[in-house]
């Protein structure tokens, strides 16, 4: 699959400006961005340090701090595993392990054809029903290797644009 | 005919929204006209998907429910659970915080108001903000994010606070693993933690609020966002306040993955924008907040628990609990549990009734060897110590701490040893960085549990002297609780660590 062309400066500013209005407007920006992109695009670097009057390095203190801004797109299906207490008491750590060996990868891994990255989630408040586990935004309880890989294939879901 | 099916996250990861589905379908088919009304959960998260069935004489509950029940359930021969209210585990509660969670529907303001909604407010309006915090003060509320200080006191900081502009800002970061009361009221009965920051605002003079939710829950956040709106709309929130003259504003901002920002002064610096960092203390939040300007920072609880107190009366809602702990406690019950969900009650219920009677034991029916109470910084409990009473200084006394109030039970598989690890590996990878004897402490935490799981003879003091220097030399809860878990464990369970009892005690 080819990639998409990298935005341009205007659309990248575009996207900043919906957000910029707030205070505190960088978290709301970099989510906006993200949501538009998959990841924090390098063009936007420039942007948002003029926008907000920040510098390079303080832009990137924020953007690494926080585990959900990336700066690569992740595969074209996320799934989020719960690693936590809760679900760790109902057999979290082996069903990760079954996944993980199953598609062959580690932790933030993505498969070689791009179609799926598995990460940690450390809780998604559905500590009553672990374990559990989150496939492109759709949440599951009781979830196992099996439930997992059907909602992986479900058609609407092997559909969605990357 | 109504009908009744959750719409919280809980109930969707085990498949209401099919079930819903389902019956809209069979509905259709046989020509039937029936009113579906998606509610919060009632919290009996075992039942889930639960479908309530009103033909007139009230709900009558079904569950756990499955696309193919459906047709059995129009038929009228489905299996059923009896008038909800009647099931033991709701039946057993004394629901303040969550009276209307699973019953409302979370966005009809009409239907948050026909339940008491409002009537605190309306309450408010017309007193003085001394009068408010004062009844803050009696009520005898303690902040439900774990710390456990008096919210009246913080209150009367912000309302003391000489600024122009000062600010309300709701900690719904709710990160512990074995808690999800924040996410559930949030998505069951978003008005209510609504009504409570305009009720802090005319307490504290700040006209602006913050609702700062965790990433990893995005349900909560579409429907915090729409109430907002429906409540701008309703003339709830805006320039005039049901028509007081008085303002009130707030917007949801959404975290992003780290679980530091739960602390309060990192939570202030990711809202404005910065890395989540700590902040030492002083100054206060109250006084130097947000922006630099007073602030009040509560969790989603102590906020969403501020309009029945103002309906019913602080006096009404200080009769329940126990010594220092007033009112009631929505306590979690998670992890490996024959009942699992949400349980309301006043505090001084023994831990071991909470375990063994209203959760049912353990899921796998395997004898209970641990429970964490208070997420991933609370401490081990093992079966001797079901009697301690839950509350605040109940469990300070005990080692431990109540902390947002969630249980996680493990049954006898658990291996002990790798929980303290993983307690540490959680706080490493977490750690906002300040200090060193988190930053640097956690990973080195990792590296002597394994030496003990090796047999080093000299490693278990070394960990001990380690989680001293944490707890002593760490700004904030992560690294300065983290050593609750992992000694707990130690000394709970030396034989997980390879070692024989007596020597670790």
């Amino acid at each position: 699959m080819r990639p998409a062309p990298p935005p341009t400066p205007d659309d990248i500013q575009a996207v900043i400006d919906t957000e910029r209005h707030r205070e505190g407007a960088l978290l709301p920006i970099l989510h906006a961005l993200q949501e538009a992109y998959g990841h924090i695009p390098e063009g936007a670097y420039p942007l948002l340090t003029a926008t907000l009057g920040i510098t390079r390095a303080e832009l990137h203190g924020v953007v690494s701090f926080y585990h959900d801004f990336r700066d690569v797109p992740a595969g074209r299906h996320v799934v989020k595993v719960c690693r936590a207490e809760a679900c760790q008491s109902v057999g979290a750590n082996a069903m990760a392990a079954t996944l993980l060996d199953r598609f062959g990868l580690d932790w933030h891994g993505t498969t070689p054809d791009g179609r799926v990255t598995i990460e940690p989630v450390y809780c998604l408040g559905l500590c009553a029903c672990g374990p559990a586990a989150m496939v492109d935004g759709k949440l599951i309880g009781r979830a196992d290797p099996a439930k997992l890989a059907a909602a992986l294939s479900e058609p609407s879901v092997e559909e969605a644009p990357a | 005919m109504k009908i009744y099916v959750s719409l919280d996250s809980a109930a969707k990861a085990l498949g209401a929204d099919e079930v819903a589905e389902a019956i809209r379908h069979e509905a259709r088919a046989r020509g039937i006209e029936v009113d579906l009304v998606r509610t919060g959960s009632r919290g009996m998260i075992w039942l889930e998907p639960l479908v309530e069935i009103d033909r007139g004489a009230g709900r009558i509950a079904h569950g756990p429910v499955t696309p193919q029940d459906v047709p059995a359930l129009f038929d009228g021969t489905a299996d059923s659970l009896g008038p909800t209210d009647d099931i033991p585990f709701l039946a057993g509660q004394t629901r303040l915080t969550f009276a209307r969670c699973g019953i409302t529907d979370p966005l009809s303001l009409a239907d948050y108001e026909g339940h008491g909604g409002l009537a605190g407010l309306r309450r408010a309006l017309g007193m003085e903000a001394a009068a408010i915090v004062e009844e803050v003060k009696t009520s005898g509320l303690r902040g439900r994010g774990g710390a456990g200080f008096p919210t009246g006191i913080k209150w009367d900081t912000v309302r003391q606070a000489r600024a122009e502009q000062k600010y309300i800002v709701c900690n719904a970061d709710e990160g512990d693993s074995g808690t999800f009361a924040d996410r559930m009221i949030m998505e069951g009965d978003p008005f209510s933690l609504i009504e409570g920051m305009i009720i802090a605002g005319l307490g504290t003079g700040a006209t602006k609020g913050f609702v700062y939710i965790r990433s990893e829950y995005p349900d909560a956040i579409a429907i915090m966002d729409r109430a907002i709106r429906l409540a701008r709309d309703g003339g709830l929130l805006g320039p005039d306040i049901l028509g007081s003259g008085r303002a009130f504003e707030m917007e949801v901002r959404i975290g992003a993955g780290a679980y530091v920002c739960g602390e309060e002064t990192s939570l202030l610096n990711s809202l404005e924008g910065k890395r989540g960092v700590v902040r030492a203390k002083p100054p206060l939040p109250a006084l130097q907040g947000a922006f630099g300007r007073p602030t009040v920072v509560n969790n989603v609880l102590s906020l969403a628990t501020i309009p029945v107190i103002f309906e019913k009366g602080a006096q009404h809602y200080a009769d329940f609990g126990l010594g220092r702990s007033r009112g009631t406690m929505p306590i979690q019950i998670a992890g490996n549990v024959q009942h699992g969900g949400l349980y309301e009650t006043a505090f001084g219920l023994p831990l071991g009734t909470l375990v063994n009677e209203i959760a049912g034991g353990t899921a796998s029916g395997r004898p209970v060897k641990a429970v964490q109470v208070g997420g991933p910084l609370g401490a081990y409990f093992a079966p001797h110590q079901f009697d301690t009473p839950f509350g605040y200084e109940e469990f300070d006394g005990a080692g431990g701490l109540i902390g947002h109030a969630g249980i996680v039970v493990f049954d006898d598989t658990a291996d002990m040893a790798g929980m303290a690890r993983f307690a540490m590996e959680f706080c490493a990878v977490e750690s906002c960085g300040k200090c060193t004897p988190c930053r640097i402490g956690a990973v080195r935490g990792v590296e002597t549990i394994d030496r003990i799981a090796a047999g080093d003879p000299d490693a278990t003091a070394i960990l001990t002297d380690l989680c001293e220097t944490m707890t002593a030399g760490s700004l904030c809860a992560l690294g300065g609780f983290t050593p609750y878990p992992v000694m707990s464990a130690l000394h709970l369970f030396p034989e997980d660590f390879g070692q024989a009892r007596e020597a670790a005690e």
